[in-house]
């Protein structure tokens, strides 16, 4: 029985290709059901809800009220739910690491810490993009499948904002799933951080509501929930920021959680 | 080649490791032996950068595993048994690892053979056994084809055929030049398998030796002697300082003579020797003289003995 192949490995010496980290990167999340089910569920809820909604809501609503809806918003629906789907992924693309000792062998293979993390986020960051964008554009076109003809909710995709919003959806849910990462890397628990991501998402919106009016209206904009919704909002409420903005202030919760996280895998022991 | 200089590690208030110094060089099996919590597992997670040491340093191929490009080319280790996600097939596993270090498709499958695990390789590893989970660790030590390997524990939850599998396969890694560093606590695996020693216990470096040397130097090596004048014998071996115990009739027990100093005290005095054995004293009985000695140490110095187990 050989032990090991006589033929000389490339010795240990030569430049790590990033690609081949970014390809195991890739592969790993390929290779687990719970990327199968993250994104199976954030497709199915994003484009089921859009469907009944497209189906059953012109039925209940008056002229007016069709007039004045986001019926954009509307028909995006569904990410109530994709979302905890994708905030799931984000969270597991780490802890699952952590949890199953896999991260063991996974910094052995790949010391440099930071380079590991690095391509790890970008790796969850396209299929997140991609897998969002796509559910997002479907819960669209099937909303609009559903309405009847000559409904007034009707839009097209180059109506002003719409695109904007659409794809917007996708990118909210990416910054959504990065967030989760950041905080799957500072907590390395998947409950922990699991709790901690719908716990930002959730819990400060409906805390402000029991806050005086002004203060809602000050604080409110700011809060991570709030300034995501409005890239996938085409009829702003008065108080809302403008989309970019507020999008900008949702990509500022996650950077927060992933810079945390960068400085954290460096200094902690595996 | 692996060189840990002072290398002390705490946790908390607890010391894993202290002021441990030791070589592990090319071409022979070393053990690295201890008793549970001794600082085994967490000295190989400081050699492999997993852990940071608070002082000290280690060396793997002459520089810190951390910062070989491609360490999986520089040392091979299994850990844990149950590093992988039980998600994913064994053959994804190692894909995985392969992947980041440039390591070809055709070497994974290669491994996977090697290691017996070819039929299981697209079956999902959370379903695995202890012995199949330790497989593929193997397997993932041995994926870079590395000048160094290390294994901790590589034979829980093997059965006798893998034992004695691992045994011939870290012996053809030591002839064949490399490095390889054997945890264990099953003393007789070790003493088959290993050597040399490295020794700790509550996380200093109690020996460094080679096996022979290490099982030679023990107080414990008696003589067993046989002879009709058995009486007589005694006598004069305690006259000259050796430790005698009378066993049965004509059987004793010597301690602190040799064989030839026996001999040679018979045929002076005409006694008649009906037989003359060295009892060499047995791994287990080395390391637990030595431990034992530790326990002691310690608990006469004010610190828990918790050596014993």
């Amino acid at each position: 029985m050989p032990a090991t192949t006589t033929a000389r490995r490339p010795p240990a010496d030569l430049a790590p290709l990033f690609a081949g980290v970014l390809r195991s990167e890739a592969r790993k999340l390929a290779t687990v059901r719970s990327t199968t089910w993250a994104v199976v569920a954030a497709v199915a809820f994003n484009v089921i809800i859009a469907a009944l909604l497209g189906a059953l809501l012109p039925g209940h609503l008056s002229a007016h009220q069709k007039a004045t809806i986001d019926s954009v918003r509307v028909s995006l629906g569904g990410l109530h739910l994709s979302q905890i789907a994708i905030g799931l992924l984000g969270v597991l693309a780490v802890t699952s690491e952590y949890s199953s000792g896999m991260i063991r062998a996974t910094l052995a293979a790949v010391p440099r810490r930071r380079l590991l993390l690095t391509a790890k986020a970008l790796v969850l960051t396209a299929a997140v993009a991609v897998t969002g964008i796509a559910a997002c554009l479907a819960a669209y076109l099937a909303f609009q499948a559903f309405l009847p003809a000559g409904d007034a909710m009707r839009t097209t995709l180059t109506d002003p904002g719409v695109l904007r919003a659409v794809i917007g959806a996708g990118l909210y849910l990416t910054v959504l799933a990065l967030l989760g990462f950041g905080l799957g890397a500072i907590l390395r628990s998947s409950a922990g951080a699991v709790a901690v991501l719908f716990g930002v998402l959730f819990v400060p919106t409906l805390l402000t509501a029991l806050l005086p009016s002004s203060w809602q209206d000050t604080l409110g904009p700011y809060l991570p929930m709030n300034a995501g919704d409005t890239i996938y909002t085409v009829r702003p409420e008065s108080h809302m920021l403008q989309p970019w903005t507020g999008f900008g202030v949702f990509c500022l919760y996650a950077a927060a959680a992933l810079a945390a996280g960068f400085v954290l895998i460096g200094r902690r022991d595996a | 080649m692996i060189e840990a200089k002072g290398l002390t590690k705490h946790y908390g208030a607890t010391i894993a490791v202290d002021d441990l110094s030791f070589t592990v060089p090319p071409g022979q099996v070393t053990g690295f032996l201890g008793p549970n919590g001794a600082g085994k597992s967490t000295t190989m997670r400081l050699i492999l950068g997993l852990d940071a040491p608070d002082s000290g340093s280690v060396t793997v191929g002459g520089r810190p595993y951390a910062a070989w490009r491609r360490p999986l080319l520089a040392a091979g280790a299994l850990l844990e048994a149950k590093a992988f996600h039980g998600g994913r097939t064994a053959r994804n596993h190692l894909l995985c690892l392969a992947d980041s270090n440039g390591i070809s498709r055709a070497r994974v499958d290669e491994v996977l053979d090697l290691v017996g695990l070819r039929s299981m390789a697209r079956r999902r590893a959370g379903g695995f056994s202890l012995g199949m989970s330790q497989r593929l660790g193997i397997a993932a030590a041995l994926l870079g084809d590395a000048p160094v390997v290390m294994l901790d524990e590589p034979v829980n939850g093997l059965d006798p055929e893998g034992v004695v599998w691992i045994r011939t396969l870290l012996r053809t890694l030591a002839a064949e030049g490399r490095t390889v560093l054997l945890s264990s606590h099953l003393m007789s695996e070790m003493a088959m398998t290993a050597d040399r020693l490295v020794i700790i216990g509550r996380g200093r470096l109690i020996a460094q030796a080679t096996m022979a040397d290490f099982l030679a130097a023990g107080s414990g090596s008696s003589v067993t002697v046989r002879s009709p004048q058995a009486r007589e014998l005694a006598a004069l071996l305690t006259a000259r300082g050796a430790t005698v115990t009378r066993q049965d009739g004509d059987t004793l027990a010597v301690t602190g003579s040799t064989p030839e100093e026996i001999g040679e005290l018979a045929r002076a005095d005409g006694l008649t020797l009906t037989g003359l054995t060295a009892d060499q004293a047995t791994l287990e009985d080395r390391y637990m003289e030595l431990t034992r000695d530790a326990a002691d140490y310690r608990a006469a110095s004010g610190e828990p003995a918790t050596m014993r187990k």
